[in-house]
């Protein structure tokens, strides 16, 4: 059920970033979320797109490394504490958070929360078992 | 000041008469190492070469040249010219697989080899009433045994730091009144900066000289290592396999060092052809061992690029002087102190899962090298966690510190993100700017 992030590795200097973001949107892809995870010499960029084989194909083509990766997506409520909420779910259960982002749409009143753990299923069942709502690619595309 | 000499006799000895005393020995040299050395009698051989055939030093070019590669060939013991019994040591270059340089001595080999680092403590001003503060690594490395036991010779007050822990070479030197120091430049100037933070200023120092060598250095960092200790700054070079530091070394007027040419004849050479250049003429530097006995190499190919002068010195001494070098013939660095050759990196890289795609650079800043080495991923190795990037960083940069002693910072990259000319990569950055 998990959905589909980009992870695109690359050097922190100057003009790295606006390169990706227009190879991106000369191929018409559109981005849901981007967080980035940078040292003084390297950049990780993690992106959730509307079409993930035309990026990683324009991204790949321009060379940069790049690997897709299935993350976890889960909804929750846009109000303070609800975030708290599910990843006390999280903690509760021994599920440890590698990373997290998360990102708003501008329809509907929840937000979206990307989790990288090492076990998918895991975090994504005891999410459910807890009442969140898990994401999926459908719903991705319909953003 | 009085000049004072270790041998007084050799170090001042006229020119010719220094010449008669290489040409005897070489002659006796020559045929110890052909009727020894298997390895370099087929060298002789090949080129037709006899032992007869060297009547003095006027015939040591028609010798065969010898290599580090000849070294790495001969490993251990093929270049030994003496039963192992009538060894007592051996000493060996930094920890470098592939290229690690065992040399051998006898009592007597260690004997002139002290009695140089003695000519050279003595150069520097140092007598029996002087505290010698010996703060070069001590163990397979030359510098430290070496430094030791001219020390002893001069009948100084020696104290065996050996490197590192500066907290406690500042306290021993303020405590016991050190007045000489011998050391790598930039441990120098790395000790002359904590006494500064420290409040010390030059004229609270007991220093008076400092013996500098194992790597290179400039003259402004002579004048700045003097300047924040109050001293006089020497140089001394050498090299394991010719025996260690003490095979030149720097008298008062610091225009150069003085080959111990009673011992190490030094020719310059064109490095491309092998032929033998002119006094004053810029070239590689070969050594021939005169008169050790357990590992006598004869014209050894040091590849540093140098320049001898003849010209009378001011100090009395008449052994011929060879300039500061001037760069390398082949890649080797020297960071801090330890030989690094770009392929041991190489080595490492691949026996740790890498391509070999990376490039090293070095620079000094507060006179301390800096050494980073950057690594571009393979495809397969990259993952989305920056945890994991740093560990690996973490990992190869251990790895690298096992194979060569020192400590470098890796960063690993993108595929193809190191700049390539012409297809090339750049292997190596030294922006020390050391020649």
């Amino acid at each position: 059920m998990a959905i589909k992030q980009l992870a695109v590795f690359v050097q922190n200097k100057k003009g790295t970033l606006v390169s990706v973001t227009d190879t991106l949107a000369k191929n018409n892809v559109n981005l849901r979320a981007l967080s980035i995870a940078e040292t003084a010499d390297l950049g990780i960029l993690r992106l959730i797109v509307n079409d993930n084989d035309t990026a990683v194909k324009a991204l790949s083509a321009e060379g940069y490394l790049i690997k897709t990766i299935d993350v976890v997506g889960v909804k929750i409520g846009d109000a303070p504490g609800k975030l708290t909420e599910a990843l006390a779910v999280l903690d509760k259960a021994d599920i440890n958070v590698e990373y997290l982002y998360a990102f708003m749409t501008r329809t509907e009143k929840h937000a979206y929360v990307v989790l990288r753990v090492e076990d998918n299923n895991a975090a994504e069942k005891v999410l459910e078992d807890a009442g969140f709502h898990i994401i999926t690619e459908a719903d991705v595309d319909k953003l | 000041m009085k000049e004072n000499y270790y041998q007084k006799e050799i170090e001042t000895m006229p020119v010719e008469e220094i010449k008669k005393l290489q040409s005897e020995k070489l002659v006796k040299q020559v045929k110890h190492v052909y009727e020894n050395v298997e390895y370099y009698r087929n060298l002789m051989d090949e080129k037709g070469v006899k032992p007869e055939d060297i009547k003095g030093i006027e015939d040591l070019h028609k010798l065969p040249f010898l290599t580090k590669a000849d070294l790495r060939d001969a490993y251990p013991y093929g270049l030994l010219a003496k039963p192992l019994e009538d060894c007592v040591r051996i000493q060996s270059t930094s920890g470098t697989t592939g290229r690690r340089v065992v040399a051998f001595y006898t009592q007597k080999d260690i004997d002139l080899w002290e009695d140089c680092c003695a000519r050279a403590i003595m150069a520097a001003g140092g007598t029996n009433k002087d505290v010698c503060q010996v703060a070069y690594g001590y163990g397979l490395f030359t510098g430290g045994p070496g430094l030791n036991g001219g020390s002893h010779r001069v009948g100084c007050l020696t104290l065996p730091m050996s490197s590192g822990n500066t907290e406690r070479q500042i306290q021993f030197m303020m405590d016991l009144n050190t007045s000489i120091i011998c050391c790598t430049p930039s441990y120098a100037a790395y000790i002359g900066e904590s006494l500064k933070e420290q409040g010390y200023k030059p004229e609270d120092i007991p220093l008076k000289a400092g013996i500098f060598g194992a790597e290179a250095w400039t003259e402004e960092m002579r004048k700045s290592i003097e300047a924040t200790l109050g001293i006089k700054a020497y140089d001394i070079y050498g090299l394991t396999e010719t025996s260690g530091p003490g095979v030149t070394f720097e008298c008062s007027e610091q225009t150069g060092m003085h080959i111990n040419e009673d011992h190490f004849y030094a020719e310059i050479i064109d490095p491309d052809t092998g032929e033998v250049l002119p006094e004053g003429s810029k070239g590689e530097l070969v050594f021939t061992s005169l008169d050790k006995e357990a590992f006598p190499l004869l014209r050894y190919r040091t590849r540093d690029i140098c320049v001898l002068s003849r010209k009378k010195c001011s100090c009395g001494r008449t052994l011929i002087k060879m300039a500061k070098p001037m760069g390398r013939t082949d890649d080797m660095l020297i960071i801090r102190g330890v030989n690094v050759f770009p392929s041991q990196i190489e080595t490492v890289l691949i026996k740790e899962g890498y391509q070999p795609n990376y490039q090293i650079i070095v620079d000094r800043k507060n006179n301390t090298d800096t050494f980073d080495v950057n690594v571009e991923m393979a495809p397969e190795q990259f993952t989305d966690k920056l945890s994991e990037v740093l560990a690996m960083e973490k990992a190869l940069a251990n790895a690298i510190k096992i194979m060569l002693g020192i400590n470098p910072a890796v960063h690993l990259l993108p595929p193809k993100s190191i700049a390539r000319s012409e297809g090339k990569a750049v292997r190596v950055i030294d922006n020390r700017k050391l020649y």
